[in-house]
């Protein structure tokens, strides 16, 4: 049933414009960013030799694209989750949906499911740019493989929180402009606040805050560190999202 | 797999939003093959009703069981039996026709392998075989309609509830999906609202009154041509005798003058003085041209119940 909604969602997605828009926007975005990376690395390159360990390719040019890609994203995720609810809500097709035997869990699981596979060709476009590069330089495979572990993890957080937003309204760009809001909030405020706790030694309230900062979970996989905290506070701010999602939808049901 | 006789059953139906009760301790019940219309004024509470028995609302009180099932403890179950048509057909404009069946059989779980046989039966019923491939936004009002139809009986569904299926469609249609509704009947059971008069006496076995809220009437639709059929006759007169002859005639109660030559005769309920009516028109050369039962008996309950 959640894979049946997701191939619903996917394919209400590519038959609108919207979804070969961002593709193409995608695209154009993160490819100028990643020549004009290249551009940059390789005048740079001749000094970089003679440090006694240059950074490679994968760092100078691959991480900043992936950082380039997270801003997408964050824009991206917000009008694509405006659909999942709000704008059924307003065409009055969720009731195809609620009244159908399927549970309000699964609605949600095949709604994020169906974003979250949209994000993932995004993820997908963007980590084939530096692949490219396989045949004329050596690549860290590593870095790569933990930069679309991160971005997808990204994707996640920024899919739950729009698809929550989106349950909130029935207005499609009102829960748009709601979303993109509340994640740019996250990013800034629980960013400061980590930091802030931090520096006054309250490790319990900081480490709680970072399940709310989708990007500081992002760094230390940016950087191919694989931090186990950081993957768990990724999934549990998903988790967070997607129960309250359930929560709402369910409370339409009971107050109507 | 027995089948229970009752398919659809409702007791003490309520449902308040704040202060408002907008369904008040409604009770229903449907047996298999039967059709009940639900009529009422608009805001009567007839969509909010269809709602509840649809699993789309939470009843403040009262219980739904659906061939036995409890709706309200079992959901997902029970709402594997029921189609529904909500008031705004629920169709995804951007999808084709063939697409959307496929994807509300697989919704409702219908087996893999029926699959395809329930989409062409569908189809084929609601006269959609044409139009597979287009794209529901593409279609006219009347085809939206009946994709919507098609949507709520693919999966076979015991018991089908049509919120106002033939809102804003021309006449054509309104008997296509009519002929279609009836049908229907045949093999499941179908909640049908509206608030057109004709139609539930042109399709429905039994129909219940809403008004406010609550249920005003309830009864067959035979019992209720019964109760009222040849109480009241139509007579048209070329050389009409004056208002006070008509009303002297045995068995005849009030006599109301519509126009010059038509009158509303009231009539006592065990005493039929048709044939003496016509015997007299002969007799004194009334010019009789027309006599016929008045057929506004369900407007009367009707009007009489809500107004």
């Amino acid at each position: 049933m959640i894979f049946t909604i997701a191939g619903k969602e996917l394919k209400s997605l590519f038959a609108s414009p919207l979804a070969w828009m961002v593709l193409t926007a995608v695209e154009l975005i993160t490819g100028w960013a990643f020549l004009k990376r290249l551009d940059d690395f390789l005048q740079v390159q001749p000094q970089l030799v003679q440090l006694p360990s240059p950074p490679g390719v994968t760092e100078l040019v691959v991480a900043p694209l992936f950082a380039t890609a997270a801003i997408v994203l964050l824009f991206a995720s917000p009008l694509l989750g405006m659909r999942l609810i709000a704008e059924e809500r307003r065409n009055q097709t969720m009731v195809f949906l609620t009244s159908a035997p399927v549970s309000i869990g699964q609605i949600v699981l095949g709604k994020f499911l169906g974003l979250l596979l949209f994000l993932a060709i995004i993820v997908a476009l963007v980590s084939a740019m530096p692949l490219s590069l396989a045949g004329s330089t050596r690549l860290d495979y590593g870095l790569i493989a933990s930069l679309c572990l991160g971005l997808l993890l990204l994707a996640a957080s920024f899919a739950s929180v729009s698809l929550y937003i989106s349950s909130l309204t029935s207005q499609p760009v009102a829960a748009a402009f709601g979303a993109f809001a509340a994640l740019l909030l996250m990013l800034l405020m629980s960013e400061a606040a980590g930091d802030g706790m931090r520096a006054r030694g309250w490790a319990v309230p900081a480490a709680f805050v970072q399940v709310f900062s989708p990007l500081k979970n992002f760094e230390p996989l940016g950087k191919g560190m694989i931090d186990s905290y950081a993957i768990v506070c990724s999934i549990l701010l998903s988790t967070v999202f997607l129960v309250l999602t359930v929560r709402r939808l369910d409370a339409r049901r009971l107050r109507g | 797999m027995s089948t229970p006789l009752t398919t659809l059953f409702a007791r003490g139906l309520m449902r308040r939003f704040g202060a408002h009760t907008a369904v008040n301790r409604v009770d229903l019940e449907l047996k298999r093959g039967e059709v009940l219309g639900l009529l009422g004024p608009n805001g009567a509470g007839k969509t909010t009703t269809m709602q509840m028995l649809t699993g789309n609302l939470a009843p403040t009180e009262g219980e739904i069981s659906v061939c036995g099932i409890d709706l309200l403890a079992r959901p997902t179950a029970a709402k594997a039996k029921i189609g529904y048509l909500p008031e705004n057909p629920p169709l995804y404009r951007e999808l084709n026709v063939d697409e959307y069946l496929s994807l509300a059989v697989r919704l409702h779980r219908v087996p893999k392998s029926k699959r395809r046989d329930a989409i062409s039966k569908a189809k084929q019923r609601c006269g959609l075989t044409d139009v597979g491939p287009k794209l529901i936004g593409n279609l006219s009002k009347g085809y939206q309609q009946r994709v919507g139809i098609a949507q709520a009986i693919a999966h076979e569904p015991d018991v089908v509830i049509l919120d106002e299926p033939t809102a804003g469609l021309d006449p054509n249609q309104i008997r296509e999906i009519r002929t279609l509704v009836r049908e229907l009947g045949g093999s499941h059971s179908v909640v049908l609202s509206t608030h057109i008069l004709s139609e539930v006496e042109a399709i429905c076995d039994r129909v219940q009154i809403m008004h406010h809220g609550s249920l005003v009437y309830s009864d067959t639709i035979v019992a209720l041509q019964a109760l009222h059929s040849g109480r009241t006759v139509v007579l048209g007169l070329r050389r009409p005798p004056a208002d006070a002859e008509l009303a002297q005639l045995a068995g005849v109660t009030a006599v109301e003058r519509m126009s010059d030559k038509l009158f509303r005769l009231q009539l006592e309920a065990d005493r039929d003085p048709t044939e003496q009516l016509v015997a007299r028109s002969v007799e004194k050369n009334w010019g009789l041209y027309q006599l016929a039962p008045a057929q506004t008996s369900l407007e009367d309950v009707f009007v009489n119940l809500t107004r």
